[in-house]
């Protein structure tokens, strides 16, 4: 070997280095270039695929929602709660004054329509769905919706008032595409 | 080596306790490396590349596919059609499988025409013999998990084979489904030994590699290395060369993957698992054929199974077959020529394997099952035994440079 890397030293002075940085940037930069083309293809599988990516909408019917009465329906393989408020559910959401809030938010700016309040049912906390769908549940202190896991209370606008939790339910994508049937997503 | 001294910082402080950089200096950049190496011995690290990509496509395919005999098939047309980029990672990973057999073998021809299976290198043989085995069962249970009729009445007849054994055959094929035919059961564990394998074939490389080192690369000449002036460091002329040669094996896999997907595929396979129905014509994957024209071409079941197993067993004795002293059957005139016919011979094999077995094709198959068998087993100890060579050159530079070597080659060539 010691024979090659003297016979390496003593060519050097012949050796061409911008013609050899040209072809190292060029080959590397290709190479670089063709394995992140490659990586990004790959790691794309395994974002949401185009069966999944179909079945982010749907459609509700609220004809059979009593007022006082919610429904949960699934989207996106979350819950989404949808409460027919009373007039009093109504009142006592508006009511509130905004300074109060942890997450500013007027309860006109979360409905489509006053009667029908359509939230994520996903507390912003850490995930849990909370309780206050069903009769006999907890709707915790403000009359809407309550999470078991860590204690968020959530009002009848779905915002938060007290617990851990940041931010308001969120309001998803939706409209009404006649007076009773809504569409989500 | 003198660099190891000179490094500094965190490098140093890390390799002085965990010496991660050493043993890269060691084995893939000083690594002493024969001068004279040819492009046939690329085709190492182009197998541990397509290892790679194997595994890759295979884990991002797994978390797509779904072992269950009722879903399978379909999931994997919901790879085809809704994951981004799915057909890209199914193609790759199917089409990676022929490309990894094309590779292995050229490599095991290189080593079979350049004796390095010859002393001191039979472990790394062996080892490599062992890679062969464990791919051919890992390709074998993939082609499986399709779920379509070459996939399921590939399994049918492959698992059969082994009922062939007396007494215990029964007992082990109904073991291998884990009922009374290939069913659910089978499904489920092929996949996970699909999964599992490949990294039992990653473990086995590191042991080849391992082995390899020991006492680095056999060459073109089949002599040892003598002197420092026989080798070249790895790094840059054989990390440079490797990388060439990859380029080039990436442009065809390339081609392949997107010109002609499923060129080496069948056609059946794409019509879902029908246990009540055998297609016409049943014919393994190519990588197969000359071992099931082998299987075929013995009239009798458990001789046949034998025999089959036997054409991959052999390989383990090679070591011990062929003792002649010279390596490299670039002087050995009559090895030579033996060698070329048992070449032109697997792929006389590989042919009548894809032939219905009837007629004419029966006879060459076991014409050619018979020099497949005669090659090891008779004409390797008896020219070991009786072939006359003539001077080999010194050294391996002395191959390279010399002249007289090279009249010397031609009167062994005449």
């Amino acid at each position: 070997m010691k024979k090659t890397t003297t016979q390496a030293k003593k060519d050097s002075s012949q050796i061409d280095e911008e013609k050899r940085d040209f072809l190292f940037v060029t080959t590397a930069g290709l190479a670089i270039a063709g394995g992140a083309v490659t990586a990004v293809s790959l790691v794309n599988t395994m974002n949401p695929a185009k069966d999944v990516l179909a079945l982010s909408t749907t459609e509700v019917d609220l004809s059979p929602v009593e007022e006082g009465q919610s429904l949960t329906v699934m989207w996106r393989g979350k819950p989404i709660f949808i409460r027919h408020r009373s007039q009093e559910e109504i009142d006592s959401a508006s009511n509130v004054s905004i300074e109060n809030l942890k997450h500013k938010a007027t309860d006109d700016s979360r409905v489509e329509n006053p009667k029908w309040l359509v939230v994520v049912g996903v507390c912003t906390h850490l995930g849990c769905v909370p309780l206050g769908q069903k009769i006999g549940d907890s709707k915790g202190e403000f009359g809407g919706w309550f999470c078991p896991c860590h204690g968020s209370h959530y009002d009848t606008s779905g915002r938060i008032r007290k617990g851990p939790a940041p931010l308001n339910l969120e309001v998803p994508p939706y409209k009404f595409v006649s007076d009773d049937i809504i569409k989500i997503g | 080596m003198s660099k190891d001294t000179e490094k500094k910082g965190i490098t140093s402080w890390i390799d002085e306790r965990l010496p991660v950089f050493t043993f890269i200096n060691h084995n893939l950049r000083d690594y002493p490396t024969p001068k004279n190496l040819n492009y046939f011995w690329n085709f190492g690290s182009l197998a541990g590349v397509t290892l790679v990509i194997m595994i890759i496509t295979g884990i991002l395919l797994a978390m797509q596919y779904t072992a269950d005999t009722d879903l399978a098939f379909d999931s994997v047309e919901r790879i085809m059609r809704d994951v981004n980029n799915g057909w890209l990672l199914r193609y790759i990973h199917m089409n990676g499988a022929s490309m990894f057999f094309i590779i292995v073998y050229i490599h095991i021809f290189r080593g079979l025409y350049y004796g390095s299976y010859k002393y001191p290198r039979e472990i790394l043989w062996m080892l490599g013999v062992v890679i062969l085995l464990l791919m051919m069962a890992t390709a074998f249970m993939g082609y499986v998990l399709p779920w379509g009729q070459m996939s399921f009445w590939g399994a049918t007849v492959i698992t059969n084979l082994f009922s062939a054994f007396p007494v215990v055959g029964d007992y082990i094929v109904t073991f291998l489904w884990g009922g009374f035919s290939v069913d659910n059961p089978t499904l489920t564990r092929f996949f996970v030994l699909h999964y599992l394998l490949p990294f039992a074939i990653v473990g086995v490389v590191a042991l080849h590699l391992v082995a390899l080192h020991q006492f680095g690369s056999n060459n073109p000449t089949g002599i040892d290395v003598k002197s420092d002036g026989d080798t070249i460091p790895f790094h840059p002329y054989y990390t440079v060369k490797d990388y060439f040669g990859l380029g080039v094996y990436l442009i065809i896999f390339a081609a392949l993957v997107f010109f002609a997907p499923n060129f080496l595929g069948h056609p059946d396979n794409y019509i879902p698992a029908n246990p009540l129905q055998t297609p016409a014509h049943i014919v393994p994957e190519w990588y197969f054929l000359p071992f099931y024209a082998i299987l075929r071409a013995v009239p009798d079941k458990l001789m046949g199974v034998l025999l089959m197993f036997a054409a991959v067993a052999v390989l383990f004795l090679l070591p011990w077959l062929d003792k002649h002293r010279v390596r490299s059957a670039q002087f050995r005139p009559y090895y030579k020529q033996f060698y070329w016919l048992f070449f032109i011979d697997c792929m006389i094999l590989g042919w009548v394997g894809a032939m219905p077995a009837e007629g004419i094709y029966v006879t060459i198959s076991r014409a050619a099952s018979i020099y497949y068998f005669a090659f090891f087993l008779i004409i390797m100890p008896i020219l070991s035994r009786y072939e006359k060579i003539g001077e080999l050159p010194s050294s391996i530079s002395s191959a390279v440079l010399s002249d007289k070597f090279d009249k010397g080659t031609e009167n062994y060539a005449k």
